[in-house]
């Protein structure tokens, strides 16, 4: 298991380097940042001091190891936008996206399981085709359009939630849903092959052969063990939807990481883009390093591998 | 005929494998849904300049926010109404359908050339090659693809090739993934062997051995890739960040459509819908070629 676990670190920070260096070349080719912050109407002589001000003007890989060598000590320099350190102004929401992601990620399991339970109990009827549905329905809706939709049932007609903003809790119930439901149909349908497979096995029947109530051998025995592959893809889930937030904090207007590096791509505050798109990528790595770690240590034939 | 009835295997129909996909496929409740919504919508993009009422960039300010026609001041004139400044949004809707499957279609392609080459090569060199790309796409895994396309696009500046280029070279993942797994189990079979031993270079087995009998999950992956193309494309210009106006994309008239949101909330169902029916009717399609060619993999 040591051996494993130090693999799998290694191969994460080589992943979390090899991205941030990507990220920071993509970024800084894809335009002149120098003129982006200057403005459309800027004189050339303002965009020399800006690039100057900045240290855009040097080799581009000088500008990485620089980069790189303050964000390891915790330092992802000046928003030129805020005049603020980019740390303090992602520490400041990133409580609001983790609260938005966590509530997504409940509701996402709440509805999953239960319908995947059901679908599994029921094979092929009608519960288990409309379990079906509502996945396949659920993955063709854009992430906006259901935010949109539910503000305009749930907020302006039925005047139950508040529309936008993130001071209450009220505030996190829609976004919270237009964001977690995406992830429900890749978990209903692990939940319900997981549960079918562990369904037909022996020791389900041999529990009810002893004569156990099938609510007990539902839950205790069958549940337990077809949960452990759901286990590694929800953090792996709970990952991605970190990183599609962004969509869904514009549209409820919630003051998070998210919303925060729409709009400072909007501005072209790049110090802010380059640590956000850092800061997404490490989780990613961090969910899917948890995940095959709790594999490797839930099934030790990953391990030997 | 006589000679055909003296046969004892007259009444016996014998279906090709082809036949058999095929009668599978038309009974398929899901492949024939989706497949004929598909059609219908792909016509109505192709035939737009004929079809459409009206220039869909033609403004009219004097008829700015028509209701549609379920509303009671609605007119056939404009039957899906007007947006806010005065464009009819039927018209728009149909020129936005090719955006939408223009973006796809091609975003799908540039993705399945770059995804399958490399999961093609890693899956039948094994090894150090293996080890390579593996890398590389765990590496694309953990990019934060929404918001690093949101970045290039906004920063090179939005338009319809940018928004395609940057889809394309960021979503193959998946067909890297599928196409790496299921020539993995290709290599060990016998008639690539035996190709092997016939001397065959390894391009030809590659094209001609592996590459027909990955076709089916290629299909499948490129089916699911193309609505996860317009669907970040609709997010990217809902974000105003993706295809620039005036161009009738989806998800930029669902943008635009925002602040009208409390009195015309039409005019956002409307192309929100769009959207959602054109990504269903292709995930239905692609779900139905998957239940019948490989329904092992449901």
């Amino acid at each position: 298991m040591l051996v494993y676990t130090l693999k799998r670190l290694v191969l994460a920070v080589v992943v979390a380097v090899t991205v941030s260096f990507i990220s920071f070349m993509i970024l800084n080719l894809s335009g002149d940042p120098a003129a982006a912050l200057a403005g459309a109407d800027a004189t050339p002589e303002e965009i020399r001091f800006i690039r100057e001000k900045y240290g855009l003007d040097r080799p581009i890989l000088v500008q990485y190891a620089d980069w790189a060598r303050r964000a390891v000590a915790g330092d992802f320099g000046e928003s030129p936008y805020f005049n603020q350190p980019v740390k303090d102004l992602i520490g400041g929401r990133i409580g609001v996206t983790m609260t938005l992601g966590v509530c997504a990620f409940v509701f996402a399991i709440c509805l999953a399981i239960p319908l995947g339970v059901i679908a599994a109990i029921r094979p092929n009827t009608w519960i288990d085709r409309l379990a079906l549905t509502i996945s396949v329905l659920g993955q063709a809706m854009p992430n906006f359009f259901t935010g949109l939709l539910l503000i305009i049932v749930l907020g302006v007609m039925l005047r139950l939630l508040p529309i936008s903003g993130s001071s209450t809790w009220k505030h996190f119930i829609m976004p919270a849903i237009a964001l977690g439901y995406y992830a429900v149909p890749s978990l209903m349908r692990l939940t319900r092959t997981g549960m079918l497979e562990v369904l037909s096995s022996d020791y389900i029947r041999t529990a009810r052969a002893k004569g156990l109530r099938s609510f007990p051998v539902l839950f205790k025995h069958a549940l337990r063990n077809a949960i452990i592959p759901m286990v590694s893809l929800a953090f792996v889930q709970f990952g991605y939807m970190l990183g599609g937030a962004f969509v869904i904090e514009i549209v409820f207007a919630v003051q998070g990481v998210g919303f925060l590096a729409v709009r400072s791509i909007e501005r072209t505050d790049l110090p802010v883009v380059q640590a956000i798109v850092l800061l997404f990528s490490a989780i990613y790595v961090l969910m899917t390093l948890f995940s095959d770690l709790l594999n490797a240590f839930l099934d030790p034939r990953i391990r030997a591998k | 005929m006589e000679n055909a009835s003296l046969s004892p295997f007259k009444e016996i129909d014998f279906p090709t494998p082809g036949q058999m996909v095929r009668r599978q496929m038309l009974r398929h409740w899901g492949f024939m849904f989706g497949g004929i919504v598909l059609v219908l919508i792909v016509a109505l993009a192709l035939l737009a300049p004929v079809l459409a009422p009206h220039d869909p960039y033609h403004q009219d300010l004097s008829r700015r926010v028509i209701n549609p026609i379920w509303h009671e001041d609605g007119t056939w004139e404009h039957p899906l109404g007007t947006d806010n400044l005065g464009r009819d949004y039927l018209s728009r809707l149909m020129y936005g359908a090719r955006i939408s499957l223009l973006i796809g279609v091609a975003a799908m392609l540039i993705a399945g050339v770059i995804g399958t080459t490399m999961g093609v090569a890693a899956g039948y060199f094994g090894g150090r090659v293996d080890m390579v790309i593996n890398a590389i796409i765990t590496t694309r895994l953990a990019l934060p693809i929404m918001l690093v396309a949101l970045a290039v696009v906004a920063l090179v500046g939005g338009s319809l090739e940018i928004v395609i280029l940057v889809l394309g070279l960021m979503i193959w993942n998946r067909f890297a993934l599928v196409m790496r797994a299921s020539t993995q189990q290709l290599r060990s079979m016998d008639y690539v062997s035996a190709a092997k031993a016939a001397g065959c270079s390894t391009l030809r087995i590659l094209l001609t051995e592996v590459l027909p009998n990955i076709l089916n999950n290629l299909i499948v992956v490129a089916t699911l890739e193309v609505t996860r193309a317009i669907l970040i494309e609709a997010a990217l210009s809902f974000l105003g960040m993706g295809v620039q106006p005036p161009l009738p994309s989806w998800g930029l008239m669902v943008s635009e459509a925002k602040e009208f949101m409390l009195f015309s909330p039409w005019m956002i169902t409307i192309p929100g819908m769009a959207i959602f029916i054109l990504v269903l009717s292709i995930n239905l399609l692609g779900d139905g070629i998957r239940d019948v060619t490989a329904p092992e993999s449901r």
